[in-house]
């Protein structure tokens, strides 16, 4: 009799539930010391089941033909000069903020999905955890030798991990990723599986890459698509993760619920800077911030969150503020960027006419009254050789790290501002949000390394900007400053230059 | 009103098969196109049969091959071997 071919769920069953065994010489609770220590109650972890029956032998055959595919495009784009299909040198930015801000963060999360995937105490996680864990070094890995080819063209991205460890606006993705891995493992899982991955990931690399797509970068969009086919994996792995628990136990679902409350507003705030990408390094604009938070959080956001009310959880507390913010936080992050363009790696520049056009197109209601005229006050001082630059150090959010810089929701002419005090101490916070994320856990906020407090104690190479920018490993006067008398700029122009044919002599025309 | 369920796909070879699939097997689904992707929604429920993206790209089509063309969704997941099933509760 031929052997029948077993189906997709009971080859699924077996190598996962089939591979666990019961521990009878060690104690549950020695095994897995982190299990219980959050509050989370689980009774049956057999009762978790993944919705995608992604065995380990599918798995590798998927992976790697999805490797093949990725490293054709890079030798393709290496042998084809690659970097000069893209519309303009400046979008090249969005992708030195991706290397020096995300691309770290994946190597975090590949070190973190390695611990879940040891100290979960139910199987079917377990193998989960252990996908998305070489997953996340894949993405890594990816990102890392897919954007070498551009920084052999361009400035900004030569030591981006000793840059993500120090800049100032790196300390904003690279604090949020602190804060998830010093939690408890169920609390990393709702943060990154769920709030980050599930909630708000699109917002970063949907609209992101297909605005790669349309600015010519094939790279980008390759190693993008190529990571977001495992993101929808992780994003499953979130939503059902957070179902197991919310349906284990009715005791888990007030703490899941504040996790969702702090993870939406942390990583919103992180997305602020994706809402800046998105609406000013893109010179061919695939959506605006606002309609991007429009489709993949309210609309999609909406029908998640009534689909968990059955178990008592309801939106994420101040969902209400990022929506009715919308119109301001991309805005307001440019400016923060514009201000302090010295002492960045990455450039900013004059928000030219067509954009202005677009931007007050896409944003009817707050950019020509609030944005467009500080624009054109930057420009004209610009024009007038004295281009706005802050030497002051600004002051930093506790909690997102972010310079304080955001306005109060219902007006757009008062920053935001809140203070606590924790031992004596003030500590100051952008938010109602961050405010109650700083209160909730003060001794874990109030450690924050905060790059504007490590200057002012001496602790980044100096007093002065070039002592700062050299401890940073900015390349000054090349990596940092506006586009415009950029090293990049001329280089840029030079090969476009390079493209026109050389004009007809009159001869030849007749 | 259900709620609406939500796939983005790449636009490839196999990508645009199985979005035509979904349109086809799916008569309340609705296509958005953006440069390098195609995102459908349906309230309620979206499933891709294998038989239809099968047929579509001219040979045998696995439910698991998704993984190599999707790049996001929104709803929960059900898969088995002829069938990938988007749905809310």
């Amino acid at each position: 009799m031929v052997a029948r071919k077993l189906s997709l769920k009971q080859k699924y069953g077996h190598f996962t539930r089939g591979l666990d065994w019961e521990p009878s010489y060690q104690k549950q609770e020695d095994i897995f010391p982190f299990a219980t220590y959050e509050g989370i109650k689980i009774h049956d972890w057999n009762a978790w089941e993944d919705p995608f029956k992604l065995t380990m032998d599918a798995y590798w055959k998927f992976q790697a033909e999805k490797e093949r595919k990725l490293y054709a495009v890079i030798d393709s784009m290496a042998q084809n000069n690659g970097q000069l299909g893209i519309t303009d040198a400046r979008y090249l930015n969005a992708v030195k903020i991706f290397i020096q801000g995300v691309t770290p963060l994946e190597y975090q999360a590949h070190r973190h999905f390695a611990h879940l995937a040891r100290h979960l105490p139910g199987a079917g996680l377990r193998v989960a955890a252990q996908m998305q864990s070489i997953d996340e070094l894949r993405h890594c890995q990816t990102q890392i030798h897919t954007i070498s080819h551009y920084n052999k063209f361009f400035d900004g991205i030569h030591d981006f991990t000793h840059m993500h460890d120090r800049l100032w606006y790196l300390s904003v993705p690279k604090s949020f990723f602190d804060d998830a891995t010093s939690a408890g493992p169920f609390e990393f899982l709702t943060a990154i599986s769920f709030a980050f991955e599930y909630v708000l990931t699109n917002l970063l690399f949907v609209p992101f890459m297909s605005g790669a797509a349309y600015n010519g970068d094939m790279a980008t969009v390759t190693f993008g698509f190529s990571a977001q086919s495992d993101e929808s994996r992780h994003m499953t792995l979130g939503l059902e993760a957070v179902r197991f628990l919310l349906e284990q136990d009715e005791a888990n679902v007030p703490i899941v619920q504040g996790w969702i409350d702090k993870w939406f507003w942390r990583g919103y705030r992180l997305l602020s800077l994706v809402g800046m990408m998105m609406d000013y390094m893109l010179p061919k604009k695939v959506m605006s911030w606002s309609e991007a938070w429009e489709t993949y959080y309210e609309e999609a956001g909406g029908a998640l969150f009534a689909d968990l009310a059955r178990y008592g959880i309801r939106e994420p507390k101040y969902a209400d503020v990022a929506k009715a913010e919308k119109g301001h936080v991309s805005h307001q992050v440019w400016s923060i960027f514009y201000n302090y363009a010295q002492a960045a790696a990455v450039h900013t520049w004059d928000v030219d006419d067509q954009h202005l056009d677009w931007l007050r197109e896409k944003y009817p209601e707050t950019f020509a009254q609030h944005y467009e005229p500080r624009y054109r006050a930057w420009r004209e001082q610009a024009e007038a050789g004295k281009r706005f630059y802050n030497d002051g150090l600004p002051q930093l959010c506790q909690v997102c790290q972010i310079p304080m810089a955001f306005t109060e929701v219902d007006d757009p002419g008062t920053i935001s501002f809140r203070v606590s005090e924790h031992q004596g101490e003030k500590y100051h916070t952008c938010s109602d949000g961050c405010r109650d994320i700083f209160e909730h856990e003060p001794e874990k906020y109030v450690q924050a390394w905060l790059p504007v407090h490590q200057i002012f104690q001496g602790n980044c190479g100096g007093a002065t900007l070039p002592e700062v920018l050299d401890w940073y490993h900015i390349n000054q006067g090349a990596d940092n400053f506006d586009y415009a008398g950029s090293p990049e700029e001329e280089q840029w122009n030079a090969w476009m230059e390079g493209r026109r044919p050389a004009a007809f002599p009159a001869a030849a025309a007749e | 009103m259900s709620r609406p369920v939500s796939i983005t796909l790449q636009n490839s070879q196999d990508g645009i098969a199985i979005a035509n699939a979904i349109l086809a097997d799916n008569p309340e689904a609705q296509r958005k196109s953006f440069p390098a992707m195609t995102k459908i929604d349906c309230p309620g429920r979206l499933s891709i049969l294998a038989d239809s993206v099968s047929e579509r790209l001219g040979r045998e089509w696995d439910p698991q091959e998704i993984h190599m063309s999707v790049i996001s969704l929104s709803g929960s997941v059900d898969e088995d071997d002829g069938s990938f099933t988007l749905f809310w509760r």
